[in-house]
């Protein structure tokens, strides 16, 4: 069939060549995209150059072997040993990992297989909200509420609290990262397509069968990744731990003890605590080699925890 | 006031004058009797005055229909005319859309599945599933199979029961060496045919069927269809299709799905069965004009 001829084509042309802009686009784009990729991995890089040389000029001044550096107990120099910090470090995320990944995740599932459709409309933001709260805020609370509830809580039945102690860094960290492996996760398990949700309900399932067994399943990877960002986020978090936890490198197991983190070790030096090119200026470096080490190693932990366990679909 | 046939003179109010249906309408009353030609025996499923809503819109209408036991039965119509909604009243499965009721009777072996109350889970072992396109889990061939029969608490030998269903699903000689392997690494229709076997694991009585095909090739096709010819005997299928030839090839009896022509007057899609035949009468001697349109092409 002929289509008809516009009226007025022959004259002016409907389609001009393409513009300059349109015809150099491609190259033009691909080139700005390519650069601003290469500044993450640029930057990564330059951390990690930065880090590992001071870390060796460090061991090179202090005279600190590196068993000594990461066993030794006793913090000053001339000793360095820095295992209380990274006790401290280790105590207070794993503590707020133990509040933030049960909670985060059961909130994760209910948002995204339970939850009204109005109900998940309020409550994914308001919890997305607790992300946006400065961190020092966090910081002060512990000090003004959570740290006096423990000692309400506490005192009676004989146990000291100290006005710095672990738990309360604990439970505002953790509260700190509940959104998120909420917001996260529900992202992954919302994701989950629906045929499988549908295959599963069509053999019989409950919903909770549903959500567990398959959805969960399905949405591990996005979950785990989640998680380990979490614990990532504790493992580096800094002024609510400053503020809750204090500055005391105690080697303890009791959480109402007061402990010192690698980060509160960090703001100390940076803030004045030591001169330029001395030994405990450079062992600020080292510890923050050992904080990117620990994380990094995080990471290629729940990489390997995932290729084991994760099921793929397409 | 609903007009089951065309054909039927209806004096005082022509279809096409009738208002849209409101779900605060009450009920249309029951159409008179029809002498309908497929007198159905001893149906498993049988539906009177089904109406399907979601939301505030009408999806079915006044759907009467028996469904027979240890046959198969095609649903067929054009795309919107409510085919699958009508299947996932079988087995409930519109429950998972939030908005959807059903309103009228519809009963499988003596229970009221119009009754919100009643066991949707229960129901959903009894009447399975296989949907358009094959969705196996992210889990082995073998998980894959058992995992239905797991969640509901089958008590035998599940090595035993994963091995007969997928041989009833003209799967196992293809699998038995990689029962291990994940189900997604499998074609297109060995993965319908696992589905296929997941269904059959749990036991139902009746098997749904949701365009089981339409992702398929053509040889696929053909053993999932050979497949239904055997499963009838032991089970009552119900298919939704697209492919008028399938319909013919494998049911028994064909219900062919319209769009309800004064709810389109008034901007809505509702669907209503313009005839229910067995298979053969259907494709050759219509009783329906729009039947004849939809089967012959003009339609749809």
């Amino acid at each position: 069939m002929n289509l008809p001829v516009p009226s007025g084509s022959v004259e002016r042309p409907r389609w001009p060549a393409p513009s300059r802009f349109r015809r150099y686009q491609g190259p033009v784009m691909l080139s700005l995209l390519a650069i601003c990729a290469l500044v993450t991995v640029l930057t990564t890089i330059g951390i990690v150059a930065v880090l590992g040389l001071e870390t060796i000029h460090f061991f090179r001044e202090s005279h600190v072997s590196l068993p000594a550096f990461v066993f030794g107990t006793e913090v000053d120099p001339p000793k360095f040993g820095i295992f209380p910090l990274i006790w401290g470090t280790v105590m207070v995320a794993a503590g707020a990992s133990l509040i933030a990944l049960p909670i985060g995740l059961l909130s994760a599932l209910y948002l995204s297989e339970y939850a009204p459709r109005r109900v998940r409309a309020v409550l994914k933001p308001a919890l997305e909200l607790l992300a946006g709260i400065p961190t020092i805020v966090y910081g002060f609370l512990a000090l003004v509420l959570v740290t006096p509830l423990l000692k309400a809580c506490f005192e009676p039945l004989g146990l000291k609290v100290d006005s710095y102690n672990a738990l309360s860094a604990c439970v505002v960290v953790g509260v700190m990262i509940i959104p998120m492996v909420s917001s996260l996760s529900e992202d992954v398990l919302s994701a989950v397509p629906r045929s499988l949700r549908e295959a599963a309900y069509g053999l019989g399932a409950t919903k909770f069968e549903v959500s567990t067994r398959i959805v969960l399943p399905a949405g591990l990877s996005g979950v785990a990744a989640s998680f380990i960002l979490a614990i990532s986020r504790a493992v580096g978090e800094t002024m609510a731990v400053v503020l809750a936890a204090g500055r005391m490198p105690n080697v303890t197991a009791n959480p109402l003890r007061s402990v010192e983190t690698m980060t509160a070790y960090i703001v100390a030096i940076t803030g004045g605590d030591a001169s330029y090119g001395t030994p405990k200026y450079l062992s600020l470096f080292a510890v923050g080699m050992t904080l990117f080490v620990m994380t990094l190693g995080l990471n290629i932990l729940s990489g390997l925890i995932l290729r084991r366990f994760r099921e793929v679909y397409n | 006031m609903t007009t089951r046939s065309p054909l039927r003179i209806e004096p005082t109010t022509p279809p096409d004058e009738s208002p849209p249906m409101r779900p605060s309408d009450p009920l249309p009353a029951l159409p008179p009797p029809k002498p309908d030609p497929a007198t159905v025996p001893d149906p498993v499923i049988s539906a009177r005055s089904l109406c399907v809503w979601y939301g505030s819109s009408m999806a079915l209408k006044n759907v009467d229909i028996d469904i027979p036991r240890h046959k198969i039965t095609a649903l067929i119509g054009p795309s919107g005319c409510g085919k699958s909604t009508l299947l996932r009243c079988f087995n409930r499965m519109n429950d998972l859309i939030p908005g959807a009721r059903m309103e009228g009777t519809i009963k499988f072996e003596g229970i009221e599945l119009a009754d919100p109350s009643i066991d949707a889970v229960a129901l959903r072992r009894r009447v399975g599933m296989v949907f358009q396109k094959p969705n196996p889990f992210p889990k082995s061939i073998y998980q894959n199979v058992a995992w239905g029969a797991r969640i509901n608490g089958y008590k035998g030998d599940m090595d035993e029961l994963v091995e007969k269903s997928l041989r009833r699903a003209a799967l196992w000689e293809e699998v038995r060496g990689k029962l291990h392997k994940s189900g997604l690494d499998l074609s297109g229709g060995q993965q319908q045919r696992l589905c296929i076997a997941r269904t059959l694991a749990v036991e139902p009585e009746i098997i749904l069927m949701d365009e089981p095909c339409s992702a398929l090739d053509p040889i696929a096709t053909a053993k999932v269809e050979d497949l239904m010819d055997e499963l009838k005997e032991d089970y009552t299928i119900v298919i939704v299709t697209h492919n008028m030839q399938q319909a013919r090839r494998t049911s028994d009896m064909t219900a062919c799905l319209m769009l309800d022509e004064a709810a389109v007057q008034g901007g809505h899609r509702t669907g209503v069965i313009a005839e229910f035949s067995p298979t053969e009468k259907l494709f050759t001697n219509p009783s329906d004009p729009r039947t004849e349109a939809y089967i012959t092409g003009r339609i749809g």
